[in-house]
């Protein structure tokens, strides 16, 4: 790693005053110097700075800011978490097991118990992608702002099956897919306390609008919660996670159902997957397909199906659509 | 200790290690002293609290003895204690957060030392595999691994029995799957998870 400075901040007012630059910004070929980001868990920014693909000159630790450690209820607005609580602290939390399993289950299934006590829920979901391409320093890849995404016609084993034509690399949160089943809406906070409330598909930005970065946030903006509406009664929710290794991996494929029931019936169903594109993917195939069907074997496999049909595998990615459309499936019959 | 840099295999006494912590000492330069590091975690904010780029000195919990270390603040707690404090139990596989060899625990938590900066450590308690015996005497999860036969090369070994030893710190009685989704992040290219699953549930019985 490159040398830095380390400042430790207490409130996030304190943090945005020091900081004068996203991690994205630094990766670019001709990032400017002197860049000042912020720092939460660290996997995702220590991981960028050993590879030598960002060289910040100041590190501003956010792990110490009480406000980011809340976990809040609201009859109205839901259940709000703070950006600086950790995975580990989402699996083990009663009321999401309860009310939003999806988001257990995917938090108690990302990485390893380690990086679990470590990796922070705002670090996971403004992470970079794991494209081998994107992550080695000797590939100006399409992310990287060049007009050659290497995995088209390279290694693209564990790449995108669906909007992959620009830049094959599947997003690396596994939470996002989760979070965004629920509808949920992410609160980011400016500079002078301003702060904004998007949802989950605003904040993730395609590689078609815009190549360099993968969320809207700017330099001086920081998340500060995730916020899950309230669960509606008959809601229920599944995730599933297909990895190379059972014991702990990135996922092959990934899937997380949300659905108001009526008996057996779907009422209504968000269907949302992971590993499969740049960004976190509504199936709206798929949603269309259940909604309002009795879910049974014979439906759920048509959403799945359904889901599918538009994918674009590459040369060696192929398996990934039988995956998911097993897994699409299981999760719906797993609400029952 | 030139003399010995030059050639360092002639001199029967040096050891690798010697070899490394001088060439540190040579390289640290300029220490400045801060107060910053000891307050950061919920104590009173520093008027100027940025440090380093360069060397800094801070103190730190390890294995219940204060410690006080000159670091800069890209160290990594892994180097932190193995080049700077000498405790070369604690291992660095990938150095990337994968393989977790480098586990210690932090706050009781077993945690990544290769992924985390010294710097951050700040007053919480850091524990490694060099501190878990208790007044002479083996953790049991140490004994079993040794009864069990439970390493091959041994690289690995130091991280799992962080895990497996808090594991059973945290429940007494384990079932196999709470002993394999804790060692879930510690990889073992020898292939020695069957005899550490064996040696913790063993070790369990007689914790």
């Amino acid at each position: 790693m490159n040398k830095f400075s380390f400042f430790e901040a207490t409130s996030v007012e304190e943090a945005l005053e020091q900081v004068n630059s996203t991690v994205s910004a630094t990766i670019q070929p001709n990032a400017s110097p002197g860049a000042s980001v912020l720092k939460a868990g660290g996997i995702d920014l220590l991981d960028l700075m050993k590879e030598g693909l960002s060289k910040p000159e100041k590190l501003v630790s956010i792990n110490n800011i009480p406000q980011l450690k809340e976990i809040t209820f609201d009859e109205k607005k839901g259940l709000s978490l703070g950006a600086g609580i950790t995975l580990a602290e989402i699996s083990a939390n009663a009321r999401i097991k309860a009310d939003y399993f999806a988001l257990h289950q995917a938090a108690s299934k990302a990485a390893t118990p380690q990086i679990r006590n470590m990796a922070t829920l705002g670090g996971n979901l403004a992470q970079r992608t794991r494209c081998w391409y994107f992550r080695s320093k000797y590939h100006e890849c399409y992310r990287k702002g060049s007009s050659t995404c290497f995995a088209q016609i390279g290694e693209n084993e564990y790449h995108a099956i669906l909007v992959n034509a620009d830049c094959a690399s599947v997003h690396a949160s596994s939470l996002a897919t989760a979070i965004m089943a629920f509808d949920a809406a992410i609160e980011i906070t400016g500079k002078e306390g301003k702060v904004k409330i998007v949802s989950m598909n605003e904040f993730f930005v395609s590689p078609d609008v815009d190549r360099k970065r993968e969320t809207i946030l700017e330099a001086g903006e920081i998340i500060t919660a995730v916020i899950l509406p309230k669960v509606k009664e008959n809601m229920k929710s599944h995730y599933i996670k297909m990895g190379e290794r059972e014991s702990n991996d990135w996922p092959l494929a990934e899937v997380a159902v949300v659905v108001e029931l009526n008996g057996e019936k779907c009422k209504k169903a968000n269907i949302v997957l992971g590993a499969v594109a740049p960004v976190p993917l509504v199936s709206e195939s798929a949603i269309e397909a259940i909604k309002g069907q009795t879910i049974n074997e014979q439906t759920a496999r048509a959403a799945s199906i359904a889901a599918m049909t538009n994918a674009t595998p590459l040369s060696q990615n192929a398996y990934k659509v039988p995956i998911f459309e097993t897994i699409i499936k299981r999760a719906l019959l797993a609400l029952l | 200790m030139k003399e010995k840099k030059s050639n360092p295999r002639q001199t029967g006494s040096f050891s690798r290690r010697g070899f490394l912590k001088g060439a540190g000492i040579t390289a640290a330069g300029t220490v400045i002293a801060s107060s910053g590091v000891l307050s950061l975690h919920g104590q009173a904010p520093d008027t100027n609290k940025t440090l380093g780029p360069d060397t800094i000195t801070i103190s730190m919990k390890v294995n219940g003895k204060m410690r006080k270390l000159s670091i800069e603040p890209r160290t990594t707690l892994a180097d932190a204690l193995r080049i700077k404090l000498q405790l070369t139990g604690t291992k660095v596989g990938c150095d990337r957060g994968s393989c977790s060899a480098c586990t210690v625990w932090i706050d009781d938590l077993p945690t990544l030392s290769c992924m985390t900066l010294a710097v951050e450590v700040g007053n919480r308690e850091v524990t490694t595999i060099e501190g878990i015996a208790k007044n002479g005497k083996l953790h049991p999860v140490q004994e079993a691994f040794i009864e069990h036969d439970a390493s091959q090369c041994g690289f690995c070994t130091p991280g799992m029995i962080m895990s497996t030893a808090h594991l059973l710190d945290e429940n007494s009685n384990p079932t196999l799957d709470d002993i394999k989704s804790a060692t879930r992040g510690n990889f073992c290219r020898c292939g020695t998870h069957p005899k550490v699953f064996v040696a913790t549930l063993d070790a369990a019985g007689k914790m």
